[in-house]
């Protein structure tokens, strides 16, 4: 506990160098934060840059408005053979139903609380038909269909279930303009959460 | 032994709601010790008093201690119920038994699990998450990389918006506490806050909404407000203090405390800030009750706050009249548990329920209540209300908003509608057994 006057003079000069360097270093570090813009409040901010472009190949989001669609289009005339090869096994001939859910038809939902849920009598947008099927179809191979398999696909069970005409190409314009039945049929369950 | 010693009185314990149920605190301030008196539910018929001998297993050394330990051999009965086991291309349901487990975090192997394609053996080495779309720096994640950021811990319940479902039966399926609500667990996450990641990534302003997807086979995906992301929203790593289950999301799950579990997405591998929501699969179709005029709810978002019995319940016998310990867990969304009040006429008389410190937001809390069963008729019921001032409604509140099915659910895998939280009754016979009613 007993300290020299030299050694108290010596640490105040050491600490004061070390206030300076902490405050060289720390304004050092925010200059360089703001300037490449990666330095966050909460975090170390070590995340890799990773360009759109590299994201790409995962990037298979389509939002309501047709933001996300691919180039490409189908007829249902073309979606119709694809739907035999490589649908039909599951969910049925034509999609009637099979061992996965039927993709044509459906009772009004005035049927009762646990009528079944089906593009036609549900489904609020055209766009969660591309969306599901090139995410997710076919079960056991999902992401092998090409864009333009998506589209006949989507083309064949909107008119099947008399969304579309028998003609109507489906295509990044066309999809998002389809009107479905169901489409003003929600209500959100909390309206002040949704932003 | 100990039944020639005098039993300690207990007639004067204080006596809080009809058909017996005791003050929540009885045995705190009767004095007596009544440990000795409590009787316990049994699965079986429980053996009689005899004179006590040493069991083999005292008199030789035990067996050697595994490095991954496992429950008891005589706890093989303790298992989730599995709607899938062979992994049919549908999805899969793995029930949390709530009857044969106490406390309030839900062991890893016992967390419920809804797959729609299985779980995928994700190599964490080559995982990648990615946060892209409406940020200034698209970023990309690896597991290392999130283990070296600021880690938070919190307690959280996970339930599937269809747990319960059943309930909308318009006649009540003949089944017990795993069956009807086993699609709940709480456990305690570790992971980093997710809008650590989003502040470094830079919000565009315009972002509103994120889409979550997995890096499972159907690319899952949901739509989350930016709102939550940035309350209390987590890129989880850790579960019960071990790497998330693979059911259950490994390597990381984004955990949304309170919210839908179908929200909280598992094998997390993309983050997309966009300015509106995806109307997935999930959250346009499955997720969305219809409800008895035809319209449906869309984005429903909270699990509300919701009450059970767990202690007893169909499949624990009542081993003859005297002293229980009624007991179950309360949960949600809207903040911490504030009260549990249990009936056992019925919903005639309530008595106010002990609460499990510490009563954590968006985490079970387990009620409990003496009660001297007196051998006849009963019927159990619980009410919870959370520190928001939500009350969980009564069956018939719940079924004049939301409907019931027109003929009997009998399929216990069924899910004729979503988000029930209104009470459960269990009734008791005078043999002891217990059956889920209506009142």
């Amino acid at each position: 506990m007993c300290t020299s006057k030299r050694t108290v003079h010596a640490s105040a000069v050491l600490a004061s160098r070390f206030v300076f360097m902490f405050v060289f270093m720390f304004g050092f570090v925010f200059m360089f934060g703001f300037m490449f813009g990666f330095v966050s409040a909460q975090g170390p901010g070590l995340g890799h840059p990773i360009s759109e472009a590299d994201v790409a190949a995962w990037d298979i989001s389509i939002l309501p408005d047709g933001t996300g669609l691919p180039p490409g289009s189908g007829t249902s005339e073309q979606g119709s053979k694809i739907f035999a090869a490589k649908c039909a096994v599951c969910h049925g001939e034509n999609g009637k139903g099979g061992s996965a859910a039927a993709l044509v038809g459906g009772q009004p939902l005035t049927s009762g609380i646990e009528t079944t849920k089906t593009v036609a009598n549900f489904w609020p947008y055209a766009t969660t038909i591309f969306d599901f099927t090139r995410r997710a179809m076919p079960w056991p191979r999902p992401r092998t269909l090409t864009s333009e398999e998506v589209y006949a696909l989507t083309a064949f069970i909107l008119s099947e279930n008399k969304i579309i005409g028998a003609g109507d190409v489906m295509n990044a314009q066309t999809l998002p303009k389809v009107r479905m039945p169901n489409r003003d049929g929600f209500i959100p369950r909390f309206p002040e959460r949704i932003p | 032994m100990s039944h020639q010693q005098p039993r300690p009185a207990l007639d004067h314990l204080e006596i809080a709601a009809g058909n017996g149920l005791l003050h929540r605190r009885a045995f705190l301030t009767s004095g007596a010790t009544l440990a000795a008196a409590i009787t316990g539910y049994t699965l079986s018929e429980t053996a009689a008093a005899q004179q006590l001998t040493d069991a083999p297993w005292s008199t030789k050394p035990g067996v050697p201690i595994p490095e991954y330990a496992t429950p008891s051999s005589f706890e093989k009965h303790v298992v989730r119920t599995l709607t899938n086991p062979r992994g049919e291309p549908r999805t899969q349901h793995a029930r949390t038994p709530h009857h044969l487990v106490n406390g309030t975090f839900t062991p890893n192997g016992l967390h419920f699990v809804i797959s729609h394609s299985g779980a995928p053996d994700i190599d964490p080495a080559q995982h990648r998450l990615v946060i892209h779309g409406l940020v200034k720096r698209p970023l990309e994640f690896t597991l290392d990389t999130l283990g070296r950021y600021p880690m938070v811990s919190r307690m959280a319940f996970v339930e599937c918006g269809g747990n319960s479902a059943t309930l909308f039966s318009n006649e009540p399926l003949q089944a017990g506490v795993q069956t009807l609500h086993g699609l709940v667990s709480c456990a305690e996450w570790t992971g980093v806050m997710l809008s650590t990641l989003l502040e470094e990534a830079g919000i565009d302003p315009r972002a509103k909404w994120l889409i979550a997807e997995g890096a499972d086979s159907l690319a899952l995906s949901r739509s989350v407000p930016m709102s939550k992301a940035l309350d209390d929203a987590m890129i989880a790593l850790y579960q019960n203090g071990e790497r998330i289950m693979p059911g259950n999301g490994y390597p990381m799950r984004l955990l949304l405390p309170g919210w839908e579990g179908n929200m909280n997405v598992k094998w997390l591998r993309r983050i997309k800030l966009v300015d509106q929501p995806g109307m997935s699969y999930y959250e346009a179709r499955t997720y969305a009750p219809i409800l008895p005029n035809g319209k449906a709810y869309q984005f429903y978002f909270l699990q509300e706050v919701k009450s059970f019995i767990t202690h007893p319940s169909p499949g624990l016998k009542m081993s003859g009249p005297g002293f229980y310990e009624v007991s179950g867990i309360a949960y949600s969304a809207t903040g911490p548990v504030a009260k549990v009040t249990v009936s056992a006429d019925g919903g005639k008389t309530w008595a106010e329920a002990a609460l499990q410190e510490p009563r954590l937001s968006k985490a079970f809390t387990r009620f409990r209540l003496p009660w001297k069963w007196d051998g006849g008729p009963a019927v159990l019921q619980s009410r919870a209300w959370d520190e928001a001032g939500n009350v969980q409604p009564t069956r018939a509140e719940v079924i004049a908003r939301r409907g019931q099915t027109k003929t009997p659910v009998t399929n216990p895998a069924a899910f004729p509608s979503q988000h029930y939280n209104g009470p459960t009754s269990w009734a008791v016979d005078r043999a002891g057994e217990v059956k889920h009613v209506y009142v």
